[in-house]
């Protein structure tokens, strides 16, 4: 299946990416299993994956790390959000 | 427009005299957010505010439909910017109307405290060539946790 992740703010710094397509296994099946194939890219990429609070989105809404992921889905990591 | 995400200026008083002719209810409220020129360390120049803008238009729709059913508003708008801004530009902008003073300030009121915790909005705030993220202030998730309905029989 395929996939668009985004990342924004301190996360989208320390990974030094804004957005990536990928083709995932069949096994990638939860917002947990991609942020550790993603950590795989390196230690930046681990850190800023397991950090305590970042946030995680699919199809544009806030989910838990079980959260399960299809084909066509939109997946996103942020910060803590500061807007207003 | 119910709600608009922008990374052009936008202009509070027009918003507000828009809204009032459109909606000439018993009580309207509005809100007008700007960038600071000071932070807990000193001055403020200006502010890169980024965005994930589809999924902010999503949030701050359900937002005000929610503010709307809690406060039993007749009418709301929202708008927000992105992108970079210099010290005392409009950020946002928030209108709620209803038939009583109470519901519109309070619509408003919560409207504002859980957009700045809940939309995916993030400021950077620089001064002189250096830039720094705003973290969540305890402040927020205060007055956040505040319009709490957990734990209420409604």
């Amino acid at each position: 299946m395929t996939i668009t992740v985004k990342f924004f703010s301190l996360i989208r710094e320390a990974v030094e990416t804004e957005q990536l397509t990928l083709e995932l296994k069949d096994n990638l099946t939860t917002i947990e299993t991609l942020k550790n194939e993603l950590g795989l890219r390196g230690e930046a990429w681990k850190e800023a994956l397991s950090h305590p609070n970042l946030i995680q989105a699919v199809n544009q809404r806030v989910v838990f790390q079980e959260e399960p992921i299809n084909d066509g889905d939109e997946v996103a990591f942020f910060p803590p959000m500061t807007g207003g | 427009m119910l709600v608009h995400v922008t990374d052009e200026p936008i202009d509070p008083g027009e918003l507000a005299t828009g809204f009032y002719s459109r909606h000439p209810d018993a009580a309207v409220a509005t809100f007008a957010g700007f960038v600071r020129d000071f932070n807990d360390e000193g001055r403020v120049d200006g502010l890169y505010l980024e965005c994930y803008v589809e999924m902010a238009t999503h949030v701050l729709n359900d937002l005000g439909n929610t503010a709307q059913q809690r406060f039993g508003l007749r009418a709301w708008q929202i708008v927000h910017r992105y992108g970079e801004m210099e010290t005392s530009e409009p950020i946002v902008f928030v209108a709620t109307s209803a038939g009583h003073r109470g519901e519109a300030f309070a619509a408003c009121e919560f409207v504002m405290d859980t957009l700045k915790t809940d939309a995916p909005f993030w400021k950077r705030e620089h001064s002189d060539d250096e830039g720094q993220w705003v973290t969540v202030k305890a402040v927020d998730k205060d007055r956040r946790a505040r319009w709490s309905t957990e734990g209420l029989d409604q």
